[in-house]
């Protein structure tokens, strides 16, 4: 199945509300949330199932045994991420889970051997499966989002043998590892820019992160009308690199009213819905 | 006082509350800690008074008197040392910096040095004090960046506004754990109430006290404000949404400096955050 | 000659894995006795730098030839570095690409992809 994965650089951008219009246009019948930090996909693609889940290990972070611990506080010294400290009313040094990077130098230097690296549940993976695939993950809070986790999203929704022409993936903001393990293996990748100094910032930052892999790019402006003059400057600047511009789309109340209710642009006639409409022929002959 | 903006989702307008509150103050220090995507500078334009850079150390390792071993490597959990052509390889951009090879070598083979991961620009626009922390293209974390951006401002007495970067992980946390009040910023979607739940769950974690300022209101219902109600969560602010406020601040436009109304609007806000910390403050006393 | 292809499992009729830092294992072929041996990938599971560990693997293996779909640049740097060939598999069969590879019709992989840091959290 050939992927198209959708991203933007800056959060808000309308990626999510883009790649779910997509969704219904193509009839694509997998799909994928690799937001693992803020999955919102499912608010508007109703899957009808309950999900399969799978429990997500995380990194191995480390563990004290407070009955073998002697206290010389060595572990805390070490520690390169300040995540042990002495607890004075437990009278124990303790590990902060969230700032723990799972290294293993405090279980490398404890005398007494009294830190082990603990795999911990994380999260969960969830698999929808009727018509369609739908792959995403819930993580528990602080939980890092990983390269590691949006791959196996991925994986899981690709290990699926279902037939459809295109499989979409709603890919997270940011140029981060999570971004950058969204990109691997994926054929093209729709850029959903904004028209604003921000977002022109952001949208850079993403195009230098993705040129790397040599990937099949597409570039549309969302909410384009707020600032015409922004949208022309970042149409000249996909053309500049040699990218495809694919088409704009106005910014519309009814596209938040949709939403809202749980649709996607283009389940309700309106004018962001019909633009997205617009986009997706464009891309499709190019597919 | 430290007030830690932040959202959950990206887009919510996080930034321009946090430069619009940082403004409409008498002094103020403004931290962007979104060091992925770093935009309040684009909207201050402070005048960049020093750059300092953000490091961590890297092993380097002597190859006269590395063995071969590999005791290094089997201990490394972050795979970031390989043994190629009779000698060891550092792969930087996995590396975690933790120092553990360095500890674990039996002939002192490894030391380390630094290697630079981003920068922080301090500078001055106006009333602003400004710090941006910026992470190079191809590093992996920001943390660090985050950790010396706070560090910097920790004996800062005076207020303090940190635009926290979007979502609600650990570069999240690092940026929040010692503001005394959080703001969270939400946008009238269902999109952006899930999100918000997860921000929300987060500030009660750190038993920080927080309020939400409700963004691009538009006249129909709004999950956002819905979410409030239901979970008793103060609503310290209202911004309705605007195509004049989308449109100037698109241009990078720090309405507050150039629109009266504006001004008003998020001092009323700034003042309302005030008198929440100061009432917290009695209570815990 | 040894020939290293990633596969999801321990058959000789099976696909190339899509993924070379993350297979499962590494099929070995040896054109001299014409045997086939399996290599499990230890680095599959790790949080994060999947692809260099494979890679020690590979280089350990003392195999010759790799045949693979992709591979990112650190992997690349390891395998190439240790003198190594990497040619790109052509369609999913294993056996299919063993045979072009020895017929002397597949090309060297050129794209190496930047690495993605697969690691935990922060």
């Amino acid at each position: 199945m050939k992927q198209l994965l959708v991203l933007s650089g800056k959060g808000g951008t309308g990626k999510t509300t883009v790649a779910s219009a997509l969704i219904q246009l193509s009839h694509a019948k997998a799909f994928a949330d690799c937001d693992v930090d803020a999955p919102n996909l499912d608010l508007v693609m109703h899957q009808r199932c309950e999900p399969i889940k799978t429990d997500y290990f995380g990194m191995p972070k480390a563990i004290i045994h407070e009955e073998v611990c002697i206290e010389c506080g060595q572990c805390q010294s070490q520690c390169r991420f300040d995540a042990i400290t002495y607890n004075q009313f437990n009278e124990t040094y303790q590990v902060n889970l969230n700032a723990c990077e799972g290294c293993g130098v405090c279980e490398l230097i404890c005398p007494v051997d009294a830190i082990h690296l603990e795999s911990l549940v994380d999260g969960q993976m969830l698999l929808y499966k009727d018509e369609r695939v739908f792959s995403t993950a819930k993580l528990k809070m602080g939980s890092g989002t990983s390269g590691m986790l949006v791959t196996r999203v991925k994986k899981q929704m690709m290990e699926e043998e279902i037939d459809t022409n295109i499989a979409i993936i709603d890919g997270s903001p940011g140029i981060g590892c999570p971004v950058i393990a969204s990109i691997s293996g994926v054929d093209y990748v729709l850029i959903v820019a904004e028209p604003s100094l921000s977002g022109i910032s952001d949208m850079e930052r993403i195009i230098s992160t993705a040129s790397g892999f040599g990937v099949k790019t597409f570039v549309c402006v969302n909410k384009y009308d707020v600032n015409t003059e922004y949208t022309d400057k970042i149409e000249g600047y996909a053309k500049r690199k040699h990218l495809e511009f694919v088409g704009r789309i106005p910014y519309d109340v009814e596209a938040v009213k949709a939403i809202n209710q749980g649709n996607t642009i283009v389940d309700i006639d309106c004018a962001s819905g019909r633009a997205v409409g617009q986009i997706y022929e464009t891309i499709k002959n190019k597919l | 006082m430290k007030i830690a903006v932040l959202s959950g989702k990206g887009g919510t307008g996080k930034t321009l509350l946090a430069l619009n509150l940082a403004s409409v103050a008498d002094k103020a220090s403004y931290l962007d800690c979104d060091v992925e995507e770093p935009n309040g500078h684009l909207f201050l334009k402070p005048k960049i008074q020093f750059v300092e850079p953000v490091e961590v150390k890297m092993p380097r390792i002597n190859e006269e008197k590395c063995t071969g071993c590999r005791k290094c490597i089997d201990f490394c959990r972050f795979n970031a040392l390989a043994y190629v052509n009779h000698s060891i390889k550092v792969f930087e951009d996995v590396c975690h910096s933790c120092g553990g090879c360095t500890l674990v070598c039996p002939e002192n083979a490894i030391t380390e040095r630094n290697k630079t991961i981003g920068k922080i620009e301090k500078g001055l626009s106006e009333n602003v004090k400004v710090s941006t922390g910026i992470l190079n293209i191809g590093e992996a974390s920001g943390v660090p960046i985050v950790k010396q951006l706070i560090e910097s401002e920790a004996s800062n007495d005076e207020l303090v506004i940190i635009d926290a970067p979007p979502g609600s992980a650990c570069i999240v946390m690092e940026s929040i754990k010692d503001a005394d009040y959080c703001v969270l910023v939400a946008e009238p979607t269902i999109f952006g109430t899930q999100n918000l739940s997860m921000v929300h769950e987060l500030v009660e974690l750190f038993k920080i006290p927080f309020g939400v300022v409700l963004n691009k209101c538009l006249n129909h219902d709004n999950p956002a404000e819905n979410y409030c109600n239901d979970h008793k969560i103060s609503i310290i602010g209202k911004i309705d949404y605007s195509q004049e406020l989308a449109a100037l601040s698109s241009r990078g436009e720090l309405v507050s400096r150039t629109n009266t109304h504006y001004q008003t609007l998020f001092k009323t806000i700034l003042n309302r955050i005030v008198e929440e910390v100061a009432y917290e403050t009695t209570s815990r006393t | 000659m040894k020939i290293l292809i990633p596969v999801d499992e321990q058959i000789k009729d099976t696909d190339v894995c899509m993924s070379f830092g993350r297979a499962p294992y590494y099929l070995m072929y040896n054109t001299e006795d014409f045997s086939y041996e399996f290599i499990k990938n230890t680095g599959a599971a790790s949080q994060g730098g999947a692809g260099i560990q494979a890679a020690q693997l590979v280089v350990d293996s003392q195999a010759e030839v790799l045949l693979t779909p992709r591979c990112g640049k650190n992997a690349a740097d390891i395998i190439l570095g240790a003198g190594m060939k990497v040619y790109k598999t052509l369609n999913p069969s294993v056996q299919y690409n063993i045979k072009e590879f020895l017929e002397g019709r597949l090309n060297p992989l050129t794209e190496i992809h930047p690495g993605y840091h697969n690691h935990g959290g922060n």
